[in-house]
């Protein structure tokens, strides 16, 4: 069998995190809510209600746009991309067409170890549909529902060039581009709120052939997994259809996950003719270059250079600054709790934070936003450890009771008696009846053998409920043997 | 005293200083429209139950003491494709019959608040589409001066209104002549403002890039009242311009300085000589007033009807697409699955004229014709642009006819839409180029019936030609309907 390179272009769509519609006011929190409650004449296509442009949702878009280093139009055009549907009001959706409001963008994702950068063709605004509720045949309704609680929510939509060639890149991608937007601000991208959506197109071509083959698109992905499962299934079938004598035919599919199949939808015969133009409701959107360097300045910082700032200032391993920046609030999170530390602490807030809480997140099913341990507390418990008030197994059970009470270490601390105990003749005490319970391990130590020494330190921690200051016990020991 | 016939100017002076009531203003057009309505058929809904208790409203205000607004009780109609809420908007379509506006348009809010009374929605050719008013799905609507003749259109209902005296004045919308065409017919003063002057909000949408709304009035005072209340900026409309119409001034004494030009492709064969003789002999009193008058050349006239007929349809496609049936108005219950909710509900909902255009229009933008058809009118409409740019750099207005016949009997083109279509021919040009343009009465025919005159000005020079409209009316009283 020949061998063949598999390619794959990527289109992203991601909701704009703004309170309002893209075109009217209605609120974007319609998800899960009583269908038709977020609606307006604008949205609902009453006769002579026009639209106007959300400048929120094009700040936003704007900024992702910036994030992955898209160059912005000076003017694009919103147009009209005309098909019937009853989940579209209109029975246009404003969308951008031959004019987006920016192009040449480009990510650079890890892959295995490598770096890759994958190019963006260009981003564009525009409105979501609406969703259809069916019951057809149903006992109550025989028929179908339409709510248009989600009709006009703003998207940005991301169309990469074809650039990856194997599902794990196209999966790097999603997971790379996900935290860029996430970091911006500019979408939660909830995939299971719809936030994120993603259609692959797919071809495949000999090796070392130069020409694209023809591709297919495959839509109704809902996860990463989804979009990974489905490339390499696409792969798979595309290269049995051409190797049994067959063509691949370009046409729109869709991932039927029960069966890990794609099935078609519609073939380019079928393609709706959308007869775009421009909008003539809507004028010109003008990037304005005072407007885009407030944004650019405004910018979140990237993940990627978060990272590396993590680990040249931080002192963070990369493997830590890989974890703390995998999600935006996480990062900001632990920025929070750094900047409430005192200097050089920043590794003992990052051990707390991955160690301690990440784990009780996740068993909890909480995200960062809902932890009971507010981030400057958890600067505060460092600053605890890194003054000798706590030892770090101090600082585990303390952070337990901010876990289970939200409150304030040093509160906890006092209240609790858990303060660590430093005080010199209070921990002599406790060696010498240590040395003096522990003869042979004190003997060995006399002889130099310092394997002894743990038996003489767990001792005195056990005195002391686990409170001596272990640096100073350390030391006392070593001297009291000594005299 | 007859109330009906007062101005609108002089019944908000009389309502204001208590010589009358606004309820007693609104019961005289209610009893007019009783009378002549029967044969003139210019409304399809008379909102007594809403005017007289806005009218008692009005004079509530005035009895507590309360500022009247500038069209205090004066009795307004609005052509039924202006959303007037709680009242059927029905575009003279059976697709909109039943339909209940859920909101105000903007000139309907704004009219309102200067403590106007609107006494009914007028008829119209369905969704504005005609010149004769013999499209309305509903009704054939006559014109005052000679019932065998049409009022013209599309907004023929508003200005045979205005000219019967049913309401002191009608408001229209002008997208190729909707105004200023029927303004002619009926013997009053119709104008059409610089696009973006007046909102559209709540206009429903024909043409987007040529609708305006203006009125219909029997002096040019009441015609800058009008204006000066219902133009000016709207935040919901982001077409609509920042300039804000002036106030109502006295006509100047005369004209000296002035420069008036004859656009040499106006006066051609085709002309009716009634109108040519009217018209001339009317620049002549603007010339007796001290007005300079030259020869001008719009050399892209002759494109008009051509470039006209592709971008109106082809937004026109677009813009009644919505009307499907799935949320309001007419549904064909007989359908048994989605394609035939279409094909039927817009099969029925529309008339032919309708169908005709959203055929056009379907077909100008469908991909593959798109450039060879709507983007090449596009920039043929900026040359016609640019031909009126030229001409204000030597003159200060345009005097044209407004029309190429006088009034035409009904049946006279309804079966050559061409010919239909030609009466448009001196009035498309200022939508095309999104100038300001009215008609004025300048005489009758031998048959007694009105004949036009229209004055073309640069955008946003309102002022200068209604000025100029009232010296030539203080000069030339209009012919006022008998009866």
């Amino acid at each position: 069998m020949k061998q063949y390179e598999l390619v794959i272009g990527l289109e992203v769509h991601c909701q704009l995190a703004t309170k309002t519609k893209l075109f009217c006011g209605c609120a974007t929190d319609g998800f899960g809510s009583t269908p038709n409650s977020r609606v307006c004449p604008v949205c609902t296509a009453q006769p002579g209600a026009l639209p106007v442009l959300n400048r929120r949702a094009v700040e936003l878009a704007f900024q992702a746009a910036l994030a992955l280093d898209c160059r912005l139009s000076e003017q694009s055009i919103f147009s009209r991309k005309n098909y019937f549907y009853p989940d579209l009001p209109k029975a246009y959706q404003i969308s951008q067409y031959d004019q987006p409001f920016s192009k040449h963008g480009k990510l650079a994702v890890a892959v295995g170890g490598l770096t890759k950068t994958i190019g963006i063709t260009r981003i564009h605004m525009e409105e979501d549909a609406g969703k259809l509720v069916h019951d057809l045949g149903g006992t109550q309704l025989d028929g179908s529902l339409v709510d248009l609680n989600r009709a006009g929510v703003p998207l940005i939509e991301i169309v990469t060039e074809p650039d990856m060639r194997s599902s794990d890149e196209a999966y790097a991608y999603l997971t790379a581009l996900k935290e860029v937007i996430q970091f911006t601000g500019a979408s939660r991208c909830d995939m299971e709120k719809g936030e994120m959506r993603c259609d692959a197109n797919v071809s495949i071509r000999p090796a070392g052939q130069k020409e694209f083959g023809v591709r297919t698109e495959t839509k109704n992905l809902n996860s990463f997994k989804n979009v990974k499962d489905a490339i390499e299934y696409e792969f798979r079938r595309q290269v049995e259809l051409v190797e049994s004598g067959g063509k691949v035919v370009q046409e729109t599919r869709l991932w039927n996950v029960e069966k890990q199949i794609t099935v078609p939808m519609r073939s380019k015969e079928d393609a709706h003719d959308y007869r775009y133009f421009p909008d003539p409701d809507l004028v010109p959107l003008v990037a304005d270059a005072k407007w885009v360097a407030g944004l650019k300045a405004a910018l979140a910082e990237m993940p990627a250079v978060k990272r590396a700032r993590f680990m040249a200032d931080l002192g963070l391993s990369s493997y830590d600054a890989e974890v703390l920046t995998s999600d935006k609030s996480l990062a900001d999170y632990f920025e929070k709790a750094v900047a409430a530390a005192p200097a050089g602490s920043a590794k003992t807030v990052s051990n707390l934070l991955t160690t301690e809480m990440l784990g009780r997140l996740n068993a909890e099913g909480k995200t960062v936003a809902q932890s009971p341990v507010a981030a400057g507390h958890l600067g505060r418990l460092a600053e605890l450890v890194a003054g000798g008030t706590l030892s770090s197994k101090g600082a585990k059970d303390v952070f337990a009771k901010m876990w289970e009470t939200g409150k304030d270490p040093k509160a906890l601390v006092d209240s609790l008696g858990l303060s660590q105990v430093s005080d010199d003749k209070q921990i002599l005490e406790w060696v010498k009846q240590a040395l003096a319970a522990n003869p042979k391990a004190a003997a060995d130590l006399k002889a130099g053998k310092q394997a002894a020494i743990g038996r003489v330190v767990g001792d005195v921690m056990k005195r002391s409920q686990g409170k001596a200051n272990p640096a100073l016990v350390h030391k006392l020991i070593q001297e009291t043997v000594k005299a | 005293m007859d109330l009906t016939e007062f101005t609108a100017a002089r019944i908000a002076t009389i309502v204001q200083n208590g010589e009358v009531t606004a309820e007693a203003v609104a019961a005289a057009h209610f009893a007019r429209i009783e009378k002549l309505d029967g044969t003139i058929k210019a409304f399809l809904a008379v909102t007594k139950d809403q005017a007289l208790a806005q009218a008692r409203r009005v004079d509530e205000k005035r009895k507590k003491g309360g500022k009247l607004g500038l069209l205090a009780g004066v009795p307004v109609a609005l052509k039924d494709n202006i959303q007037l809420k709680g009242v059927e908007t029905t575009c003279a379509s059976k697709a909109l019959k039943g339909h209940l506006a859920t909101y105000d348009a903007t000139v309907t809010e704004r009219l309102k608040s200067a403590d106007a009374v609107v006494v009914g929605k007028t008829n119209l050719d369905e969704f504005a589409m005609g010149s004769s008013t013999e499209n309305s799905a509903f009704q054939k609507t006559t014109n005052p001066w000679d019932p065998a003749c049409v009022p013209g259109g599309s907004s023929g209902g508003s200005a045979a209104a205005a000219a019967a005296r049913m309401c002191a004045f009608s408001l229209g919308s002008d997208t190729g002549g909707s105004i200023r065409q029927p303004a002619a017919f009926c013997g009053v003063v119709g104008l059409k403002p610089t696009y973006g002057l007046v909102s559209r909000y709540g206009l429903v949408a024909f043409a987007s890039s040529l609708d305006q709304i203006g009125p219909f009035t029997r002096t040019i005072e009441d015609a800058e009242l009008a204006l000066s209340v219902i133009g000016g900026h709207d935040p919901r409309d982001t077409t609509s311009a920042v300039n804000a119409p002036a106030a109502p001034a006295p006509a100047p004494k005369d004209l000296k300085g002035l420069r008036i030009g004859l656009p040499k492709e106006y006066f051609i064969e085709g002309l009716d000589p009634e109108v040519e003789k009217s018209v001339r002999a009317a620049v002549a009193v603007l010339k007796s007033l001290g007005a300079s008058v030259s020869e001008v050349s719009l050399p892209h006239t002759k494109y008009a009807i051509a470039t006209y007929y592709i971008i109106a349809p082809s937004e026109a496609s677009s813009n009644l697409a919505r009307f499907d049936g799935i949320r309001y108005g007419f549904i064909d219950k007989g359908a048994t699955n989605l394609q035939e909710v279409y094909e039927m509900t817009r099969g029925a909902g529309f008339g032919s004229e309708v169908k005709r255009r959203i055929m056009l229009g379907t077909y100008a933008l469908s991909s593959g014709y798109y450039d060879a058809y709507y983007a090449k009118a596009q920039r043929v409409r900026t040359l016609m642009a640019n031909d009126f740019r030229e001409a204000f750099k030597q003159v200060d207005l345009i005097a044209a006819p407004t029309t190429p016949t006088p009034p035409f009997r009904f049946g006279e083109k309804t079966n050559d839409p061409i010919a239909m279509y030609l009466s448009d021919i001196f009035t498309i040009p200022s939508n095309m180029a999104g100038n300001a343009s009215m008609s004025l009465p300048c005489g009758l025919s031998k048959k007694g019936l009105p004949l036009g005159l229209q004055l073309i000005a640069d955008v946003f020079q309102e002022k200068k030609m209604l000025s100029t409209a009232r010296a030539y009316e203080a000069a030339q009283p209009f012919a006022a309907l008998k009866g």
